[in-house]
């Protein structure tokens, strides 16, 4: 099994054209970006992939210890463009991938052009003097929820066949796999995102760096985004009116414009 | 057919219908509703789930949003899992959450949700039912905690197998002077289980050491015992004999007297240096006989047959003497190797062997790991069998 094949990576747009590659977050998989990534095939060779544990990566590849730190999903992220050899990347990562993408740039930085990072998150539990949103007890309660949904989860996993009829554009094959998970990689990934600290990094990033951020975001709230801004060399800020955590589905239009503004 | 009502349960099935219109519906229904903009913000909620929480409906229309109404995790994996599959989807289903009631209780719950859009796709609600999951709820965390032990049982179970397997092969055979030695072990098909093959290098005195090879009948537990003990009883009988024959007859007689019920093969090499030069004995116990490949000669096997060990009274065992030269080489191995087949049946066979054996003539390092290569790709890569194998070379 190939790279390639082990994260699903999928490869449109314009060949030879300056590769912008799109990194799903816990939670999902790469469709989180199909509201979005279409609007740079015009002028990008556009990646996405799934990490794996989600969407239709190879669950065989997960490795306990390599995927048990955050570096180990930026070395899958950097196997990609090696495999494929992107080179002068943008790199746009959603949620914890906005870290991945940061950690595979500081340590591979001459493979990359520009970060997006949309709803980072250095840190996600409270520090002195640093406010990330959630005490270990919210982790703790978040990892006892994935495992009330460990059913949920697993018939996640399963295709669910129904018909979408309000929403035939979706088609069949579409519907049967959104967000697939497999629930023991979740929880483990769940693990290593909300209990990482990237703060130390943030400064080594050497590329210019776009934060979106949503004005209600219950995950990432306003004051990581500033922090994140403040911490990366140069970075800009861009405040999305959008609420949640995920602006690529809530508010597709204003993330892709913001993206492209810096990335055009 | 069914039968007309009677009058009494006419006039129950028309109070029933009466009451079913759908505002009393929506109200009353045995689950929650709640709809809200795509964003989540509660813009209708019924009856049954403010009877549920204890809020007032003012205190969720246009105020609160459906995530606010969860706890902190639960919220983390509405934003990441939920919020998006829905998005993504149009709906999602029996998704397991625990709303955080208006007193702090919390009460758990199964939810589907729908979200609707115009005729251009853009999204206009979010239409969600809420099901009471109390006491399913319960139920799932006692079938996790049993999911959670099993795990536990079966990685502890896999480390004690593991374990007792390292105790049965040593990992690295131990430097021997003037000698190379290289050893194999594969266990069958997934490794969680303890093989029977066993394999030992030892030391009895200088440039006097003995190499040991044996498969004892089945796996597990009880065949490890029975694996532990022939092994520590070759180490010990062979300090009081010097004869390969006479350790092999320890061993049977061990085996029989202490009544495991498993029978054992094994083949034990004396490797004696004097004046300079090696010589090997060799004695067999129901076991395939080692390979002796001379310096540019073709392998044979050397030794004589002998009989299982631990199943018959009185077995007569053989010593052969071997002398070795510089570039020989001594292969044992257990039946793992040569009775490996392929899915169609064909055994690999000593053919296929000797032909490996002949092939690698480097260090004993080579032929021992050409030959389980060989054997595992014959299999297809799925051992049925235990598979050892042990190389001694002359430097």
């Amino acid at each position: 099994m190939t790279v390639l094949d082990r994260h699903h990576v999928r490869v449109s747009g314009a060949p030879g054209a300056q590769p912008i590659v799109f990194v799903h977050g816990f939670g999902c998989d790469q469709n989180m970006w199909r509201h979005v990534a279409p609007a740079f095939e015009d002028a990008f060779t556009v990646v996405t992939f799934d990490h794996v544990g989600a969407g239709a990566s190879d669950l065989s590849a997960y490795d306990p210890v390599r995927h048990g730190t955050l570096q180990g999903y930026a070395d899958d992220v950097l196997e990609i463009l090696r495999e494929l050899d992107l080179h002068d990347v943008v790199l746009v990562g959603h949620s914890v991938s906005a870290m991945i993408g940061v950690l595979a740039a500081v340590a591979e930085p001459e493979h990359f052009d520009k970060l997006v990072l949309v709803g980072p998150s250095p840190r996600y539990t409270d520090d002195h003097g640093y406010t990330g949103g959630f005490t270990e007890a919210d982790i703790t309660e978040l990892l006892d929820s994935l495992d009330s949904n460990y059913l949920g989860w697993s018939s996640v996993m399963a295709p669910l066949i129904m018909g979408n009829p309000d929403r035939p554009e979706l088609g069949a094959e579409l519907t049967a796999s959104f967000c697939r998970t497999d629930p023991d990689i979740a929880r483990r990934f769940a693990h290593v995102t909300f209990l990482s600290d990237n703060r130390a990094d943030l400064p080594r990033v050497t590329v210019p760096t776009l934060v979106l951020q949503c004005t209600d975001d219950v995950i990432a709230p306003v004051a990581v985004g500033q922090y994140v801004r403040d911490a990366v060399p140069g970075a800009r800020l861009v405040l999305l009116d959008a609420t949640g955590h995920c602006p690529q589905l809530s508010a597709p239009a204003a993330t892709t414009a913001a993206i492209a503004e810096f990335v055009r | 057919m069914t039968s007309p009502p009677s009058d009494a349960s006419d006039a129950a099935f028309r109070e029933a219908l009466r009451q079913d219109d759908p505002a009393l519906l929506y109200d009353r229904a045995p689950c929650g509703y709640l709809s809200t903009t795509p964003d989540g913000l509660v813009v209708r909620v019924n009856e049954t789930f403010l009877t549920w929480t204890g809020y007032r409906r003012e205190d969720l229309v246009g105020r609160r949003r459906f995530v606010d109404l969860l706890p902190v995790g639960g919220r983390i994996y509405h934003e990441t899992h939920y919020a998006p599959t829905l998005r993504l989807q149009g709906s999602a289903r029996e998704i397991a959450l625990e709303i955080v009631c208006s007193d702090g209780r919390r009460l758990p719950v199964l939810v589907n949700s729908v979200l609707d859009h115009d005729a251009d796709g853009v999204p206009l609600v979010v239409r969600t039912a809420v099901f009471d999951a109390t006491e399913r709820r319960r139920y799932e965390l006692e079938v996790l905690a049993a999911k959670r032990r099993a795990e536990e049982s079966e990685a502890r179970a896999l480390q004690l197998a593991q374990t007792l397997q390292q105790t049965l092969i040593p990992p690295t055979p131990p430097h021997v002077p003037g000698l190379d030695v290289a050893a194999a072990y594969r266990p069958a098909g997934d490794g969680r289980h303890v093989g029977g093959d066993f394999y030992d290098v030892f030391q009895v005195s200088t440039d006097d050491w003995v190499v040991v090879l044996g498969d004892v009948q089945g796996k597990g537990a009880d065949a490890a015992a029975v694996t532990a003990l022939a092994r520590y009883t070759v180490r010990a009988a062979s300090v009081d004999h010097d004869a390969p024959r006479d350790v092999l007859r320890t061993l049977d007689e061990v085996l029989r007297s202490a009544d495991t019920g498993r029978f054992c093969t094994a083949v034990v090499a004396r490797l004696r240096r004097a004046d300079g030069a090696w010589q090997a004995t060799v004695a067999c116990g129901g076991h395939p006989l080692p390979l002796l490949r001379r310096r540019g000669r073709p392998a044979t096997s050397v030794g004589r047959h002998g009989p299982l060990l631990g199943v018959f009274p009185q077995p007569a065992f053989t010593d052969t003497d071997v002398p070795l030269r510089p570039g020989d080489a001594l292969v044992l191995y257990t039946d793992g190797v040569t009775e490996a087949r392929r899915r169609r049946g064909e055994l690999y066979g000593d053919d296929r062997l000797t032909a490996v054996v002949d092939e690698h003539r480097g260090p004993a390092a080579d032929v021992t790991d050409a030959i389980l290569r060989d054997v595992m790709a014959y299999q297809s890569g799925d051992a049925r069998d235990d598979i050892a194998v042990v190389t001694v070379a002359v430097e």
